[in-house]
Protein backbone atom coordinates (compact mmCIF):
# COMPACT_ATOMS: atom_id res chain seq x y z
CA UNK A 1 0.00 0.00 0.00
CA UNK A 2 1.19 3.69 -0.75
CA UNK A 3 1.91 6.35 1.97
CA UNK A 4 0.50 9.19 1.06
CA UNK A 5 1.82 12.60 2.39
CA UNK A 6 0.72 16.28 1.51
CA UNK A 7 3.72 17.88 0.78
CA UNK A 8 1.74 21.27 1.24
CA UNK A 9 -1.75 22.35 -0.08
CA UNK A 10 -0.79 22.19 -3.85
CA UNK A 11 0.79 18.45 -3.96
CA UNK A 12 -0.23 15.21 -2.76
CA UNK A 13 2.94 12.52 -2.64
CA UNK A 14 2.45 8.65 -2.30
CA UNK A 15 5.20 6.44 -2.11
CA UNK A 16 5.05 2.67 -3.69
CA UNK A 17 7.72 -0.30 -2.91
CA UNK A 18 8.37 -2.37 -5.83
CA UNK A 19 9.31 -5.65 -5.24
CA UNK A 20 12.25 -7.17 -7.50
CA UNK A 21 11.33 -10.89 -6.35
CA UNK A 22 7.98 -10.85 -7.72
CA UNK A 23 6.99 -10.59 -11.10
CA UNK A 24 3.41 -11.20 -10.48
CA UNK A 25 2.94 -8.31 -8.42
CA UNK A 26 5.14 -5.90 -10.93
CA UNK A 27 2.77 -2.80 -11.54
CA UNK A 28 0.33 -2.46 -8.95
CA UNK A 29 1.74 0.99 -8.53
CA UNK A 30 0.71 1.78 -11.90
CA UNK A 31 -2.54 0.68 -10.96
CA UNK A 32 -2.91 2.09 -7.63
CA UNK A 33 -1.70 5.39 -9.51
CA UNK A 34 -4.31 5.08 -12.56
CA UNK A 35 -7.36 4.63 -9.62
CA UNK A 36 -6.00 7.82 -7.93
CA UNK A 37 -5.42 9.77 -10.89
CA UNK A 38 -8.87 8.78 -11.77
CA UNK A 39 -10.06 10.02 -8.36
CA UNK A 40 -8.71 13.07 -9.00
CA UNK A 41 -10.39 13.80 -11.83
CA UNK A 42 -8.05 14.07 -14.64
CA UNK A 43 -8.59 13.50 -18.40
CA UNK A 44 -8.69 10.33 -19.43
CA UNK A 45 -5.73 10.79 -21.82
CA UNK A 46 -3.14 12.17 -19.47
CA UNK A 47 -4.16 9.02 -17.16
CA UNK A 48 -3.23 6.84 -19.88
CA UNK A 49 0.14 8.56 -20.96
CA UNK A 50 1.21 8.19 -16.77
CA UNK A 51 -0.38 4.70 -16.61
CA UNK A 52 1.75 3.61 -19.63
CA UNK A 53 4.99 5.37 -18.61
CA UNK A 54 4.85 3.95 -15.44
CA UNK A 55 3.85 0.79 -15.98
CA UNK A 56 7.49 0.27 -18.47
CA UNK A 57 9.04 2.20 -15.84
CA UNK A 58 8.48 -0.40 -12.95
CA UNK A 59 8.28 -3.01 -15.02
CA UNK A 60 11.82 -2.28 -16.11
CA UNK A 61 12.92 -2.12 -12.15
CA UNK A 62 11.37 -5.39 -11.82
CA UNK A 63 13.30 -7.23 -14.71
CA UNK A 64 16.81 -5.20 -14.45
CA UNK A 65 17.23 -3.61 -11.03
CA UNK A 66 15.29 -6.07 -8.28
CA UNK A 67 13.13 -3.58 -7.24
CA UNK A 68 13.30 0.10 -6.47
CA UNK A 69 10.94 2.55 -5.28
CA UNK A 70 8.62 4.66 -6.85
CA UNK A 71 7.21 7.96 -6.43
CA UNK A 72 4.56 10.15 -7.68
CA UNK A 73 3.77 13.72 -6.83
CA UNK A 74 0.48 14.92 -8.27
CA UNK A 75 0.13 18.85 -8.78
CA UNK A 76 -2.82 21.06 -10.45
CA UNK A 77 -1.36 21.02 -13.88
CA UNK A 78 1.00 18.00 -14.01
CA UNK A 79 2.01 14.70 -12.84
CA UNK A 80 5.58 13.61 -11.76
CA UNK A 81 6.72 10.25 -11.32
CA UNK A 82 10.51 9.39 -9.54
CA UNK A 83 11.58 5.43 -10.08
CA UNK A 84 14.74 5.01 -8.53
CA UNK A 85 16.54 1.81 -7.90
CA UNK A 86 19.66 0.29 -7.19
CA UNK A 87 20.08 -1.87 -9.90
CA UNK A 88 23.19 -2.55 -12.07
CA UNK A 89 22.58 0.69 -13.70
CA UNK A 90 22.79 1.74 -17.57
CA UNK A 91 25.64 1.80 -19.04
CA UNK A 92 24.87 2.94 -22.47
CA UNK A 93 21.98 5.33 -21.76
CA UNK A 94 21.90 6.54 -25.69
CA UNK A 95 21.85 2.56 -26.89
CA UNK A 96 19.20 1.85 -24.51
CA UNK A 97 16.61 4.30 -25.33
CA UNK A 98 17.05 2.76 -28.97
CA UNK A 99 14.01 0.61 -29.69
CA UNK A 100 14.70 -2.91 -29.94
CA UNK A 101 17.80 -2.43 -27.50
CA UNK A 102 17.68 -4.75 -24.95
CA UNK A 103 19.59 -6.98 -22.29
CA UNK A 104 16.67 -8.93 -21.26
CA UNK A 105 17.62 -12.91 -20.87
CA UNK A 106 14.94 -15.17 -22.84
CA UNK A 107 13.22 -16.16 -19.66
CA UNK A 108 11.92 -12.21 -19.88
CA UNK A 109 11.15 -12.44 -23.14
CA UNK A 110 8.82 -15.87 -22.73
CA UNK A 111 6.46 -13.33 -19.74
CA UNK A 112 6.19 -11.05 -22.56
CA UNK A 113 8.83 -8.44 -22.36
CA UNK A 114 12.31 -7.70 -23.43
CA UNK A 115 11.18 -6.30 -27.08
CA UNK A 116 13.83 -2.88 -26.19
CA UNK A 117 10.65 -0.87 -26.29
CA UNK A 118 9.89 0.28 -22.87
CA UNK A 119 11.88 3.47 -22.37
CA UNK A 120 11.73 5.22 -26.00
CA UNK A 121 7.98 4.67 -25.21
CA UNK A 122 8.45 6.15 -21.65
CA UNK A 123 9.71 9.02 -23.58
CA UNK A 124 7.09 9.22 -26.05
CA UNK A 125 4.24 9.44 -23.58
CA UNK A 126 5.46 12.18 -21.37
CA UNK A 127 6.52 15.94 -21.50
CA UNK A 128 10.06 15.28 -19.74
CA UNK A 129 12.01 12.29 -18.78
CA UNK A 130 15.46 12.94 -17.09
CA UNK A 131 17.31 9.33 -16.62
CA UNK A 132 19.77 9.45 -13.91
CA UNK A 133 22.10 6.09 -13.89
CA UNK A 134 25.68 4.78 -12.45
CA UNK A 135 27.11 1.33 -12.96
CA UNK A 136 26.80 -0.39 -10.22
CA UNK A 137 25.19 2.27 -8.18
CA UNK A 138 21.49 2.34 -9.91
CA UNK A 139 19.15 4.33 -11.80
CA UNK A 140 16.58 7.24 -11.25
CA UNK A 141 13.89 8.37 -13.79
CA UNK A 142 12.13 11.65 -13.27
CA UNK A 143 8.92 11.64 -15.80
CA UNK A 144 6.41 14.67 -16.13
CA UNK A 145 3.30 14.86 -17.55
CA UNK A 146 1.42 17.69 -18.15
CA UNK A 147 -1.88 17.47 -17.53
CA UNK B 1 -19.60 -5.24 -31.58
CA UNK B 2 -21.09 -6.36 -28.17
CA UNK B 3 -18.73 -8.45 -26.55
CA UNK B 4 -21.20 -10.80 -25.80
CA UNK B 5 -20.96 -11.53 -30.18
CA UNK B 6 -17.11 -11.55 -29.54
CA UNK B 7 -17.59 -14.52 -27.13
CA UNK B 8 -20.39 -15.86 -29.19
CA UNK B 9 -18.36 -16.00 -32.61
CA UNK B 10 -15.26 -17.69 -30.93
CA UNK B 11 -17.15 -19.77 -29.16
CA UNK B 12 -15.40 -18.09 -25.71
CA UNK B 13 -15.87 -19.29 -22.22
CA UNK B 14 -16.52 -16.32 -20.02
CA UNK B 15 -14.55 -16.61 -16.66
CA UNK B 16 -14.82 -12.82 -15.76
CA UNK B 17 -17.13 -9.49 -15.32
CA UNK B 18 -19.65 -11.06 -17.42
CA UNK B 19 -21.87 -8.33 -16.75
CA UNK B 20 -19.73 -6.15 -18.93
CA UNK B 21 -20.74 -8.56 -22.21
CA UNK B 22 -23.34 -5.71 -23.68
CA UNK B 23 -20.72 -3.37 -24.02
CA UNK B 24 -19.46 -2.60 -27.53
CA UNK B 25 -15.84 -2.82 -28.91
CA UNK B 26 -14.73 -1.10 -31.99
CA UNK B 27 -11.24 -3.02 -32.52
CA UNK B 28 -8.67 -5.49 -31.22
CA UNK B 29 -5.42 -7.01 -31.39
CA UNK B 30 -3.37 -9.74 -31.10
CA UNK B 31 -0.05 -10.33 -29.70
CA UNK B 32 2.24 -12.21 -27.06
CA UNK B 33 4.49 -9.66 -26.62
CA UNK B 34 3.10 -7.19 -23.92
CA UNK B 35 6.22 -4.46 -24.89
CA UNK B 36 4.46 -4.71 -28.58
CA UNK B 37 0.65 -4.10 -26.79
CA UNK B 38 2.33 -0.92 -24.97
CA UNK B 39 4.92 0.24 -27.99
CA UNK B 40 1.50 0.20 -30.90
CA UNK B 41 -1.58 -0.49 -29.54
CA UNK B 42 -3.54 2.89 -29.87
CA UNK B 43 -7.17 2.30 -29.07
CA UNK B 44 -7.52 -1.03 -29.89
CA UNK B 45 -10.13 -2.47 -26.55
CA UNK B 46 -9.74 -6.35 -26.44
CA UNK B 47 -6.59 -8.25 -26.34
CA UNK B 48 -5.81 -11.69 -27.89
CA UNK B 49 -2.93 -13.32 -26.31
CA UNK B 50 -1.46 -16.69 -25.97
CA UNK B 51 0.34 -15.43 -22.90
CA UNK B 52 -1.37 -16.22 -19.85
CA UNK B 53 0.14 -13.72 -16.41
CA UNK B 54 -0.47 -11.41 -14.57
CA UNK B 55 1.05 -8.89 -16.43
CA UNK B 56 -1.20 -9.69 -19.74
CA UNK B 57 -4.15 -7.95 -17.22
CA UNK B 58 -1.98 -5.21 -16.37
CA UNK B 59 -1.12 -4.36 -19.83
CA UNK B 60 -4.85 -4.36 -20.88
CA UNK B 61 -5.61 -1.74 -17.66
CA UNK B 62 -3.15 0.51 -18.58
CA UNK B 63 -3.84 0.95 -22.37
CA UNK B 64 -7.70 1.17 -21.58
CA UNK B 65 -8.73 -2.13 -22.57
CA UNK B 66 -11.36 -3.66 -21.92
CA UNK B 67 -11.56 -7.62 -22.83
CA UNK B 68 -8.85 -10.02 -22.77
CA UNK B 69 -9.44 -13.07 -24.93
CA UNK B 70 -7.03 -16.29 -24.12
CA UNK B 71 -6.61 -18.12 -27.57
CA UNK B 72 -5.98 -21.72 -27.78
CA UNK B 73 -7.80 -22.78 -24.40
CA UNK B 74 -5.61 -21.48 -21.82
CA UNK B 75 -6.74 -20.99 -19.00
CA UNK B 76 -6.15 -18.01 -16.49
CA UNK B 77 -5.21 -18.63 -12.79
CA UNK B 78 -7.55 -17.78 -10.19
CA UNK B 79 -5.31 -14.45 -9.16
CA UNK B 80 -5.15 -13.42 -12.79
CA UNK B 81 -8.67 -13.48 -12.51
CA UNK B 82 -8.75 -11.92 -9.61
CA UNK B 83 -6.66 -9.04 -11.06
CA UNK B 84 -8.72 -8.87 -13.74
CA UNK B 85 -12.13 -8.78 -11.48
CA UNK B 86 -10.74 -6.01 -9.37
CA UNK B 87 -10.06 -3.86 -12.89
CA UNK B 88 -13.23 -4.68 -14.16
CA UNK B 89 -11.51 -6.35 -17.67
CA UNK B 90 -13.89 -9.32 -19.28
CA UNK B 91 -11.41 -12.82 -19.57
CA UNK B 92 -12.27 -15.25 -22.24
CA UNK B 93 -11.23 -18.08 -23.67
CA UNK B 94 -11.77 -19.85 -26.55
CA UNK B 95 -10.50 -22.83 -28.35
CA UNK B 96 -9.15 -21.25 -31.50
CA UNK B 97 -5.49 -19.96 -32.49
CA UNK B 98 -4.73 -17.23 -32.34
CA UNK B 99 -4.72 -16.52 -36.23
CA UNK B 100 -7.90 -17.95 -36.34
CA UNK B 101 -9.48 -16.13 -33.50
CA UNK B 102 -8.40 -13.13 -35.23
CA UNK B 103 -9.51 -13.84 -38.32
CA UNK B 104 -12.59 -14.44 -37.49
CA UNK B 105 -13.41 -11.28 -35.55
CA UNK B 106 -12.15 -9.22 -38.30
CA UNK B 107 -14.13 -11.07 -41.00
CA UNK B 108 -17.30 -10.52 -38.59
CA UNK B 109 -16.69 -6.92 -38.86
CA UNK B 110 -14.80 -5.40 -36.11
CA UNK B 111 -12.06 -3.19 -36.78
CA UNK B 112 -13.55 -2.10 -39.73
CA UNK B 113 -16.30 -0.03 -39.04
CA UNK B 114 -13.52 2.01 -37.28
CA UNK B 115 -11.10 2.82 -39.21
CA UNK B 116 -9.14 6.00 -38.34
CA UNK B 117 -10.33 5.19 -35.39
CA UNK B 118 -7.05 4.36 -34.49
CA UNK B 119 -5.76 7.83 -35.02
CA UNK B 120 -6.47 7.86 -30.90
CA UNK B 121 -3.89 10.17 -28.81
CA UNK B 122 -1.07 8.76 -30.45
CA UNK B 123 2.05 11.14 -29.97
CA UNK B 124 4.78 10.58 -32.33
N1 LIG C 1 16.06 0.36 -14.23
C1 LIG C 1 17.00 -0.18 -15.03
N2 LIG C 1 18.16 -0.64 -14.49
C2 LIG C 1 19.11 -1.17 -15.28
N3 LIG C 1 19.00 -1.30 -16.63
C3 LIG C 1 17.87 -0.85 -17.21
C4 LIG C 1 16.81 -0.28 -16.46
N4 LIG C 1 15.83 0.08 -17.31
C5 LIG C 1 16.25 -0.26 -18.54
N5 LIG C 1 17.49 -0.83 -18.49
C6 LIG C 1 18.31 -1.28 -19.63
O1 LIG C 1 17.87 -0.64 -20.81
C7 LIG C 1 17.45 -1.61 -21.79
C8 LIG C 1 16.29 -1.06 -22.58
O2 LIG C 1 15.15 -0.89 -21.74
P1 LIG C 1 13.70 -0.93 -22.37
O3 LIG C 1 12.70 -0.75 -21.30
O4 LIG C 1 13.66 0.03 -23.51
O5 LIG C 1 13.63 -2.40 -22.99
P2 LIG C 1 13.40 -3.80 -22.24
O6 LIG C 1 12.95 -3.56 -20.84
O7 LIG C 1 14.62 -4.61 -22.42
O8 LIG C 1 12.21 -4.44 -23.09
P3 LIG C 1 10.66 -3.94 -23.07
O9 LIG C 1 10.61 -2.65 -22.32
O10 LIG C 1 10.27 -3.81 -24.49
O11 LIG C 1 9.91 -5.00 -22.38
C9 LIG C 1 17.13 -2.84 -20.97
O12 LIG C 1 17.19 -4.03 -21.72
C10 LIG C 1 18.19 -2.78 -19.89
O13 LIG C 1 19.44 -3.22 -20.38
MG1 LIG D 1 11.34 -2.26 -20.46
Amino acid sequence: MPKVTAVNNEILYYRFDVDGDNFTSAGEASVQTKRILRRVGFPPEAIKRVSIAMYEGEINMVIHASGGVAELYIEEDRVVIVLTDHGPGIENVELAMQEGYSTAPDNIRSLGFGAGMGLPNMKRYTDGMEIETKVGEGTKITMTVNV
Amino acid sequence: MKMSEIASILDCRVLCCEDHMNSDVFSACGSDMMSDVLAYVKNQAVLLTGLVNTQVIRTAEMMDMVCVVFVRNKMPTEDILRVAEESGIVVMTTKHRMYEACGMLYASGLNRAEAGHAEGDGRE
